[in-house]
């Protein structure tokens, strides 16, 4: 795979319409590499000309926003800010809702002004095209499949739809949560809670959503989100269910599940 | 003759112009503490902000989340308004001292309105039942909390008890006036309504009482409806049922901007130019830094402040907390309920001194832990949940950010997310020369 670098596009005198966000998540957590190089091929696979930042990319500040340190997220923000405008950077699409969020909604009144996507909406955008044509009797044929709604698509930014409908597009049966949509249950990675340890309480909320989605009995859980990915994916282990059921990003069931001539 | 005898007008109007004057200095004082707060600019197109006051606070949209419970206090809400219509011909009858001023002026929808008061009065009382049997038995959790404890879960039965109390005297002042009016008695046969359809129910238990009898029946019905009237209004600003008037305000003044997103801080936005672009920086540096974030009440902007005023206690906002849900001491309700007590903490030095001074508390420590804030997800539920528009994840994180940036008090798991993000540009610890890595892994 070879995925050009806005540098080198730009040396070579080249615009690409679109600037692929990976995340520090998407670009150094082992899980969540899959889920970059997934949907990285699709947009391949679809002919679809992009870069990305490479080495020039930071995290956008989200989380010690978040936690409190507004010094490190303004410093952040500064430097990515700096970097996109000096590219002229006009849209950018990224697999994480948290990245998402912060270029969307809190870059613009510190002078970054992109169109911002999230994946799922352009995966949708693609198949309703036709540019991305779903394999009949593919590997998710009758399959059940459950969509957990990431906080930070759904509650924060009202995108519900989008993932369902890419999801059901697959052959397969999409099944809902008792609380799904804006009633969705967090996976309790949200707010910087990824980066330590929960509090005092009687049990973890990745282990309460967990629970939820096991008791659709599905093999597949679709996620939006590396950090929601990583949460539930540690509670089926804790379940002891990771034979039976799997947590896939939607871009890699529809990397999967499309077809590639 | 008329109803009322010269000295009841006066001591009516003496009544009422007392209990206006109370609900108003209150008010003031409502209105004072909520100005203490920072300001807050109002963003956004007036029509969605109305379209928000007729969605969520007439229409109450949000209740319907949990339709069962939202037809019951849609019944209860509506009633009690479109009852407190015939308070106007209470009042008018009370300071001209005239009897049902109303009836010759309607001719025969006088008594079919009536009915209709009556009709809602009950079902207000009986929806006031079901909730007082609600709040008290075990199933339903978010009322059961020890958030509750002590004067919130007497405020809620007070209020429930005191809308069944004035609903009974209603029905009991129109059983009484219209068997006097049956009788012919003096100074209730002048404009004859004819019974009602639901306090007629009630003559069998009053036909045996003499007409003096029912005078005093009815007097005091009438006499103890409109007290109990005016002091449920002055009871109302000092407790959770402030709710029913600042729902509309506080539709009004939400935000409508996306809920993930987070409210800038341009002191530090600047301060991190000038130290990236230090010609910018201003050579006068004798301004005061601003407070980072908020420690207490003052620093929270006004908003955040009459959210707290309008904060009713429902409790679905923690009852949809992840980490309330999972046995953590985070609450966003107490959240909500602390803020309240401190302002009114600092309310009452403001009545007594007329200004407010530093006392020594503050909302953060004092009535909120670290731990409680420390356990948010910033999922949003709470914000989503709340049917009165109120989001307490706002004040979560300008108390975050007080103690991360004025007491550098953060679990030491965050030191080690700030080191990493500022040294290695990313949350983990990575060399970040091997961001492309996911591309050829090595």
């Amino acid at each position: 795979m070879n995925i050009p670098t806005l540098a080198s596009c730009i040396a070579a005198g080249k615009s690409p319409s679109i600037l692929f966000w990976v995340g520090c998540a998407g670009s150094f957590d082992q899980r969540a590499q899959s889920i970059s190089k997934a949907f990285a091929l699709i947009l391949q696979r679809v002919g679809i000309d992009f870069a990305i930042l490479g080495k020039e990319e930071c995290c956008t500040g989200d989380p010690a926003r978040r936690a409190g340190n507004e010094f490190l997220f303004q410093m952040m923000a500064y430097q990515n800010i700096q970097t996109l405008n000096g590219y002229g950077v006009k849209k950018i699409v990224t697999t994480c809702p948290h990245c998402f969020n912060t270029l969307k909604n809190e870059y613009p009144e510190l002078g970054g002004n992109y169109e911002v996507i999230h994946h799922t909406v352009l995966l949708q955008q693609l198949l309703d095209e036709g540019k991305i044509r779903i394999k009949e009797g593919g590997v998710f044929k009758g399959k059940r499949i459950v969509y957990h709604d990431s906080c930070y698509l759904g509650r924060a930014n009202g995108i519900y739809e989008a993932p369902r409908k890419v999801l059901e597009m697959l052959d397969s049966e999409l099944v809902e949560m008792k609380r799904c949509r804006s009633n969705g249950l967090c996976c309790g990675a949200g707010g910087a809670q990824m980066f330590k340890e929960e509090e005092k309480g009687n049990t973890r909320i990745n282990k309460a959503r967990t629970d939820e989605a096991l008791e659709t009995a599905v093999s597949i859980v679709a996620a939006a989100c590396p950090f929601c990915n990583t949460m539930l994916t540690d509670g089926i282990k804790g379940a002891e269910k990771e034979e039976s059921v799997k947590v896939l990003d939607i871009a890699e069931i529809i990397e999967k599940g499309m077809i590639t001539e | 003759m008329t109803a009322l005898s010269l000295t009841q007008s006066l001591l009516f109007s003496g009544l009422t112009v007392l209990a206006i004057s109370l609900v108003a200095k209150r008010a003031k004082m409502i209105l004072r503490t909520i100005k203490l707060g920072r300001s807050e600019q109002v963003e956004g197109p007036k029509i969605k902000r109305w379209k928000n006051v007729l969605l969520l606070a007439l229409g109450q949209q949000k209740m319907f989340r949990k339709p069962g419970v939202a037809l019951l206090h849609l019944i209860v809400y509506a009633g009690f308004i479109i009852i407190n219509i015939e308070i106007v011909e209470i009042i008018l009858d009370g300071i001209v001292g005239q009897h049902r001023l109303f009836a010759p002026v309607l001719g025969s929808l006088y008594p079919l309105l009536i009915n209709a008061f009556e009709a809602l009065a009950v079902l207000v009382l009986l929806a006031c039942v079901v909730f007082i049997i609600r709040r008290n038995i075990k199933s339903i959790t978010r009322l059961q909390s020890n958030d509750l404890n002590g004067w919130p879960k007497k405020d809620a039965t007070i209020i429930l008890g005191a809308e069944i109390i004035l609903m009974s005297l209603f029905l009991v002042m129109n059983a009484s006036d219209t068997l006097l009016q049956e009788r012919n008695h003096l100074g209730y046969n002048q404009h004859p309504t004819g019974n009602f359809w639901i306090s007629s129910l009630l003559h069998p238990f009053l036909n045996n009482w003499s007409n003096q009898g029912l005078v005093v029946v009815e007097r005091v019905s009438w006499w103890l409806h409109i007290a109990g009237i005016y002091a449920f209004l002055n009871y109302l600003p000092y407790s959770k049922h402030l709710h029913i008037i600042l729902a509309f305000p506080n539709a009004y003044f939400s935000k409508l901007e996306p809920a993930g997103k987070m409210e800038n801080m341009p002191a530090i936005q600047q301060e991190v130019i000038y130290a990236m672009q230090p010609e910018l920086a201003p050579t006068d540096t004798t301004t005061n830094p601003a407070r980072f974030g908020a420690r207490d009440v003052v620093d929270l902007s006004w908003k955040n402040l009459l959210d707290a005023y309008s904060c009713t206690e429902c409790g679905r906002c923690s009852s949809v907390c992840p980490a309330n849900q999972t046995g953590k001491l985070l609450s966003p309700r107490k959240i909500m309920m602390d803020t309240r007590d401190r302002l009114e903490e600092i309310g009452k030095t403001l009545g007594k001194n007329g200004a407010w001074q530093e006392d020594g508390h503050s909302l953060l420590h004092d009535y909120i832990s670290v731990e409680e804030i420390n356990a948010c997800t910033t999922c949003n539920a709470c914000v989503q949940e709340c049917p009165v528009s109120i989001n307490p994840l706002d004040i979560i994180l300008q108390l975050r950010r007080n103690l991360v940036m004025e007491e550098s008090n953060t679990p030491a798991e965050w030191a080690t997310l700030f080191g990493n993000v500022e040294n290695n540009f990313a949350p983990w610890k990575f060399n970040p020369e091997d961001r492309e890595n996911w591309i050829h892994p090595a």
